[in-house]
Formats: C-alpha cells, structure tokens, sequence
C-alpha cells in the first residue's frame, strides 16, 4: 500500500516549468529520499504533496484519498500530512510542549496530552517540555520539528532539506538521529535534499530528480552501482564514463573487460566507479599520477592514461602512490558495470 | 477549499480599501456637480493659497534648518549629557500645535497673531521630524566615506559638509515633507491665530455658510496642495537613493567638544526643549490649579473628557483590527490586486482632518436619507459617532497598518504553512501563530491611534453629534474665548498623554542598537522576537 502517490503532475511558474509530469509512490512505513540539484523542483514537489502549491494537472492521492487532482483541492490542513521545514518553522511564542501539541486541538485532552508526552520521550527532550524555541540548540530544534510533525501521526512526513541549516560537524549523527526516531515511529518519510551522501545513506529508496523529471528511482546501491544515464551517474558520486564495444555479457574498453549487468552488443557507453578500478606496479604501466586526494580512510587518484582521457581510481589508503609515478590500471575483479547513454 | 477562502481575504481588503478610498476620490467630484459652488467665497481662495504659500514656505525654511542643525550637533559632535540631549530633542512631538498657541497666547507674546507667529509656532513643533530622520540618516554614514573625504585633505567640518550632509538630503527632505504635511494639517494654531489657511476656510465655508460642495472644493484645493508637496519632493529627491548601511559600530567617530562650545551644546537644545515643552506643561499646571481652585473649569470638562477616552479606546480598537485584516488579507491572498488595495487603503495618512471629514459627511448624508427613506433612522450616520469613526479610520488606518504590517512582516511564511500542515485553517493560524507574534505591533498600533485621537481636532469638530465635545474641542474653545485657566486642564492631559508614544519611541530605539546587534550575530529572528517580547 502506498502513502502518497503521485501521477502525471507538473507545475510551472510563470511559464517556467518547475515539475514536469512526474509520477511516484511513497510506500508505506518507508523512508525515501528526493535527491537532485538546488531548482531541479524537489521542493516544489514537496509542497504540492503538502497542499501549499496546486499542480498545473496530475493528482495526487495520499492514503486512500484524492488530495488534489482536476477540480480537486484539498487545503493543506486536512491532508494529515507533517512537514518539517529547513528552517524548522518553530512558533516562537510557544513551548517545545505547546509547539508538539499545536496539531492536536480537535482531539480530546488525555489523546492529546498522551500524544504530546509520547512524541516528547520518542525525540528524547522530556526535560525540555517548557524551553522556549530560541532556548534550544541546532539539533533540538530539529528533534522539536520533527516531533510536532509526528505528534498528529500524519499520514506521511515530509522533510525538506532538513539538514542544510547545521554544521557539517554535526549532520552526521543528526542524521542517524533523524533516521532512528522515523523508524520508531514507524512513519513513512519522504524527504527532499542535494546532498548524495545523505540521500544514499539514509533512504530506502531514492528518486533522482533532474529539471523538474525524475530520472531515476530505486534502492540506493541501485541508483548508485548501476545508474540508468550518464547525467544521474554523475549526480550520485564521481564516475568514468568509458565507451567500449559489447560482446553479450561483458564489454571491452581501453581500460580492460568489464561484466555487463544486462547484456548487449555494439558500441556502448559504461559507467566506471572510481573503486571499480585498481593500480599495480607489477605491469608496465599505461597511465600516469597527476593529482592525488588523500581522504584519510581511502585516497582518490586522477591519472592520465596512455589513450589520452583522465581516469579517477579510488583505493583504500594502504599503498600509496606518489605524483608523478607510473602505474598499470585495470578492472578491479567483480566490477560490473551498466550501460548509460 | 484554500483558493476560496484566500480571494474571501482579498474581497475584504479589497472592501476596505474601498471603503477608505472613495470618499477621497469622490472629493474632485463637486467641481462636476455644483461647477459655480466656490463663486459666493471668491475671496476664500486667493486669501487661503497666499497664507498657505507663506506657511509652506516658513516652516519648511524652519524646519529644514532648526532639525538638521540639531541632528548635525547631536551626530557629530559629543558633548557631556549628549544622551539626554539626543532624545530630549524629540519631545516637542508630544505638543499639539494649539496647545503651544493656547501658552503664546496666554502669555500675550506680540506679534504672535500672525503668519509669522504660526511659522514659528509650527517649526518649534515640528522640527522633530527632520531632526530624527537627520539623525537616522547621520547614523547610519559609515565613516569610510568622510575618512575618504579626509583623506583627499577636507578638515573634519568640511567633510561632513561636502559628504555626511548631501548623503543625508533624501531624508531631510523626507522629513520636511511630513513637517509641512503636519503643518498643512492644522486648524488649531492657525484658527486660534488668525491665519487664513485652506483648513480654516473650510470650517468657515462648513460652519458659517453651511456650503457642503464649497467645502468640498475646497478641500480638493487642499489636497492638491498636499500631494504637489510630496510630488515636488519626490522631484527635489531626484536620482538621489543613498542607501548604505553602516556596518555595526563603524559610525562616523563624533568630534569631542570642550569648554564653552559644550557648553553651548548642552544649553542651546536644553533651552530649546525648555521652551517648547516645560515652559508650557508648567504654565499650563498653574493655570489648572487655578482654574481647579477658582472653579473655572469648563462644567464640560468631566463629559469632555469621558467623551475623548472613550472616542479613543474604541478608536484604538477599531483600527488596528481593521489593520490587521486589511495586512493579512494582503499577505493571506498573495496577489497583485490586494497589494494595490492594501496601500490604497492606507492613503487617508497626511490628509488634513477637516479634508477627511468633509469628505465622508457627503457620502454618509446620501446613505443615511437612503436608509431614513427605509427604515425612518433619522440621522444614522452623521448625526452620531458613526459619522467620526470612519473619519479616524480613513484617517488613521495607515498609522495602525504601518505598526501591524511591520511586525507582520517579520513572521516568516513557513510558520503559516507550518501551522496549517498542523490542521489549522487560515483564522486559526490567525488567531495562534500571528496574534500572539504580533502583540507588540498591535500594542504599538492601539497607542498611536489612541493618542492622535485624543489630539484630533479638525475632523472632531467638524463631524461631532451634539453634546459629543472633546477635550480637544475644550482646548480650543477656551482659547479662542481668551479663557485660558479653563482651557489649562484638558490641555495638560492632552499632552500627558501625548507623551506616551514619545516615551516609547525612546525606549524603543535606545534598544534598538543593541537588540538588532544580538539579531545580526545570532541570524536568528526567534532572538528578536524574544528581546522585543520580554
């Protein structure tokens, strides 16, 4: 069953098309993530499924009902949707306790305090019942936007880019915070971002979202280990393209044979991860070090191969090569690769 | 459906703006209906445009030359109890017009009773207002700028002559503008002193010839005045668009003064203010104590003063609320048109009381034989505090909105959205997110209204159902019947209370400095919002 689902929706603004034609589903009790560059239209998508924006046409239907759709517009207010926005919206004027309990007036006072208090213990801030918003630091903000779109138990939670407004210091674990709490609740999740390594690693699934189109949907080590187009590889972390010519299952490129995932034939195009590849020193060598990255727990080379084109090999730091050396580059074993346009 | 209740908020404030504008605009019309209206005053216009010419240009010499120099002294010089100096400057705001002439004439100064006296009067009064746009704009110079002229070999004075001064034209004359639009406001101090302006001939065509379109052509004469004002300083303003904010404590560093010349800037503005504002309060506790002891006071006075509180409470509550919807319908709708309406709405500010009244009394007399001709009422509308209310709204919605709008303003949208993903429709977000945040500008907009319609002359008596005097209305007739005793006491409570806004301006903007410091460091608006709270 689904929570959310769209169909055919596009929207543009004055001529200029923000969402064009997309279907998704949000599934239930999953946490999926939007992940494409600032004005790819994530956001907008966002706020059509939350009722602050009409699509131009296509429906939406969240749980069993039509929210929006030709002719049809559910104000946001009775869309039993959360929404946790990038500024965490918090009402300054109110408690944490009273910010929590802010969605639940038309419930009877014990479900009320009863939801409040149990939202309060899942994020962890039951001491912090009467601080006022400004009282509270980065991450308990969040923890307090989170809870107040929770506390309704809404169909799906939106987040919209929720981690941006922190320090890079801090994303980190706030995101496994984040991740946890949703899981508790059991919710479903849809959050919006631009930042790969957040989406991959704390969604189910992600939609991969170019000029107002999804291009792309699946489990992360889906979308990342075998992209559908070069745009998309390129998106979700750092990639060879290297064309070659295919022989059913494998291909044959200047770097060496790959395994297809699907097999075809003719000259391709392939999508080469930096650690799909690998030097030694034992062969002569075909390329040269021109730029080293040194990463800490792994290191990123920038060579320059015999044939002319610049390759990027990504290996744990355990060896390291220096600028300047001369190495042998080939397939690491297993590497299979997919096709990309 | 979300659509709908948004063009709901647009059909309101659209309705209000309506209600405020057309009565302006109908103005004009009497020139089409009763073209020969104006021939039995021939003698009113040319009178009124000289006395008016010779006031505009008075005051605004004045105005112009007293506030700048203040504000010049005060920014960029530092003198022992410059603080108390700075805002000490500010206070004559509190002294209407005709309460100062009510003291002048008391005292019997000569000369007084003339054109001259009333440029005086009103650049003693009014100065304010360019000393404190001045002083903003002096404020926020950074001192790059007059380093930059020192370093291409200007002296200090010379600097802030050739640079600090042309950086802050714009808003002198901003501030020249609302002197003069105060000015041409008047009917107090220029009936009390004899001066035939536009304001006095319109109560005297209203009062003694009961001519209603001449009164009407009149007050369109006025307006036009008015709004070649603004358009001239629109003009005068030019290309001229100086903004730049100095960075926070980058202010020009002020020259120290020593010896006789602090002295002289701790005197001069201290005799000033003594003048404008202490002088009068203590000639006026005399004349009350009097008047109180001597039983002179007017037997009116405890219905005059009833009549005036309750005027302006009621007023301090109709207003600000009608602000309020008019600016969320603004924010609520998001369209070009409620835009529009919002500052059409707002366009009654700066018009003269007495122009305000007259043109409400018209469209109100032929809705009320309207309704009479229905359901027999007699006079609904003009013959009761209907009647005034509206006038104090066209009046005074703008100084309600500007309060309302600004701490609007500074509510971000996604606490609107945030809330109504929580499930509250549109007047519950009104009511719990925007209400409670707004406190402050409400507060701010009930005072001001509060107070300008406790001073309101004009309008009050112009449109006043019978028995319905003020203690303005008291003021002024004591005064004009050489009864100054018995015009001492209301006129006291009047400035009384007109000091409160003053007060909290000062307060206010004594804090300002530091708050909007806390506000930039931490980027957070909570923050502001708490410090403006507590």
């Amino acid at each position: 069953m689904s929570a959310v689902r769209l169909s055919g929706v596009a929207k543009s603004f004055g001529g200029a098309a923000a969402v064009r034609d997309v279907s998704l589903e949000v599934r239930q009790g999953e946490l999926m993530a939007v992940l494409g560059p600032s004005g790819c239209g994530k956001t907008t998508l966002l706020r059509i499924i939350a009722g602050f924006e009409a699509p131009d046409s296509g429906s939406v239907v969240v749980g069993d009902e039509l929210v929006a759709g030709p002719g049809r517009m559910v104000p946001p207010e009775k869309r039993r949707i959360g929404m946790v926005f990038q500024d965490y919206a918090l009402f300054p004027h109110l408690s944490v306790e009273a910010n929590i309990g802010f969605g639940l007036t038309s419930r009877p006072r014990e479900r009320r305090e009863a939801l409040t208090r149990r939202t309060l213990e899942l994020v962890g801030l039951q001491h912090k019942t009467a601080s006022l918003p400004h009282q509270l630091s980065g991450g308990e903000r969040q923890r307090v936007a989170l809870a107040r779109a929770l506390a309704p138990e809404p169909e799906i939670v939106l987040l919209d880019e929720p981690f941006s407004s922190l320090d890079a210091s801090l994303r980190a674990g706030l995101r496994r915070e984040v991740e946890l709490i949703l899981r508790e609740a059991e919710a479903t999740a849809l959050l919006v971002t631009h930042d790969q390594e957040e989406a991959l690693s704390l969604a189910d699934r992600l939609a991969v979202m170019r000029d107002g189109r999804i291009v792309q949907v699946g489990e992360p080590v889906e979308v990342y280990g075998h992209p559908t187009s070069r745009w998309a590889a390129q998106f979700v972390g750092e990639v060879n393209v290297l064309s070659g010519v295919a022989t059913g299952a494998g291909v044959e490129t200047e770097l060496g044979a790959f395994d297809l995932r699907s097999p075809a034939e003719g000259p391709v195009h392939v999508a080469v991860r930096p650690e799909q590849l690998e030097l030694t020193a034992a062969h002569e060598s075909n390329a040269e070090v021109v730029a080293r990255e040194f990463r800490g727990h792994d290191v990123l080379y920038r060579l320059r191969h015999e044939g002319g084109r610049t390759v990027i090999v990504q290996l744990p730091s355990l060896e390291l090569y220096d600028v300047g050396a001369r190495v042998f580059v080939r397939p690491a074993r297993a590497a299979i690769t997919s096709l990309v346009d | 459906m979300s659509a709908g209740r948004a063009d709901a908020f647009a059909l309101v404030t659209l309705a209000l703006a309506a209600l405020v504008a057309a009565p302006l605009i109908g103005l004009p019309l009497s020139f089409l209906f009763a073209p020969g209206g104006l021939a039995e005053f021939a003698g009113f216009v040319p009178e009124a445009a000289l006395a008016t010419l010779l006031l505009v240009l008075g005051v605004g010499a004045g105005t112009l030359v007293l506030g700048t120099a203040l504000a010049a002294l005060v920014s960029f010089c530092d003198f022992p109890g410059r603080g108390w100096i700075e805002w000490a400057l500010v206070l004559p705001l509190a002294m209407p017009g005709y309460v100062f002439t009510l003291f002048a004439l008391g005292l019997d100064v000569p000369g007084i009773r003339s054109t001259l006296g009333a440029v005086c009067v009103f650049t003693l009064v009014l100065y304010p207002y360019v000393y404190l746009l001045a002083r903003a704009a002096f404020l926020a110079q950074s001192r790059t700028l007059i380093e930059a002229a020192r370093g291409l070999g200007l002296s200090h004075r010379r600097a802030i002559a050739r640079v600090g001064l042309p950086l802050a034209w714009p808003a002198i004359l901003g501030g020249v503008a609302l002197a003069l639009m105060e000015a041409l406001a008047d009917f107090g101090t220029v009936n009390l002193l004899g001066v035939r302006t536009f304001t006095d001939a319109i109560y005297r065509v209203w009062f003694i010839a009961f001519d209603r379109d001449a009164a009407m052509q009149l007050a369109t004469l006025l307006v036009s005045v008015t709004l070649t004002l603004l358009v001239l300083e629109r003009l005068a303003r030019g290309r001229a668009r100086h903004t730049q904010l100095a960075a926070r404590g980058d202010v020009v560093p002020p020259v120290r003064l020593r010896g006789l010349a602090a002295a002289g800037a701790l005197i001069g503005p201290l005799l000033l203010v003594g003048f404008v504002v202490g002088a009068p309060l203590a000639q006026l506790v005399v004349w009350a104590a009097e008047s109180v002891s001597e039983g002179l006071l007017a037997p009116e006075f405890a219905t005059a003063t009833r009549n005036s509180v309750l005027l302006a409470l009621m007023s301090a509550v109709l207003v600000p609320t009608l602000a309020v919807v008019l600016a969320y319908g603004v924010r609520a709708s998001r369209s070009r048109v409620a835009g529009v309406a919002g500052r059409t709405a707002t366009i009654g500010y700066g018009l003269p009381g007495s122009v305000v009244a007259v043109a409400v009394i018209v469209p109100l007399g032929w809705l009320e034989r309207r309704i009479d001709g229905l359901a027999g009422t007699g006079l609904l509308l003009t013959g009761t505090v209907i009647g005034l209310f509206y006038a104090y709204l066209v009046r005074f919605l703008a100084l309600a909105w500007g309060a309302v709008e600004a701490s609007l303003a500074r509510i971000p949208s996604s606490l609107d959205e945030a809330a109504r993903g929580l499930g509250s429709d549109r007047l519950d977000v009104l009511a719990r997110v925007h209400v409670p945040l707004m406190r402050t500008g409400l507060a701010t907009a009930a005072l001001l209204v509060f107070v300008e319609v406790m001073k309101e002359l004009p309008a009050t008596l112009l449109l006043r159902p019978l028995g319905g005097d003020t203690l303005a209305i008291a003021v002024w007739q004591a005064t004009s019947e050489s009864l100054f005793e018995t015009a001492a006491l209301p006129a006291l409570l009047i400035v009384l209370v007109g000091l409160l806004p003053v007060a909290l301006m000062i307060r206010l903007s004594g804090r300002r400095g530091a708050e909007l410091e806390a506000a930039q460091a931490a980027g957070a608006w909570a923050e502001e919002y708490e410090a403006v709270r507590a």
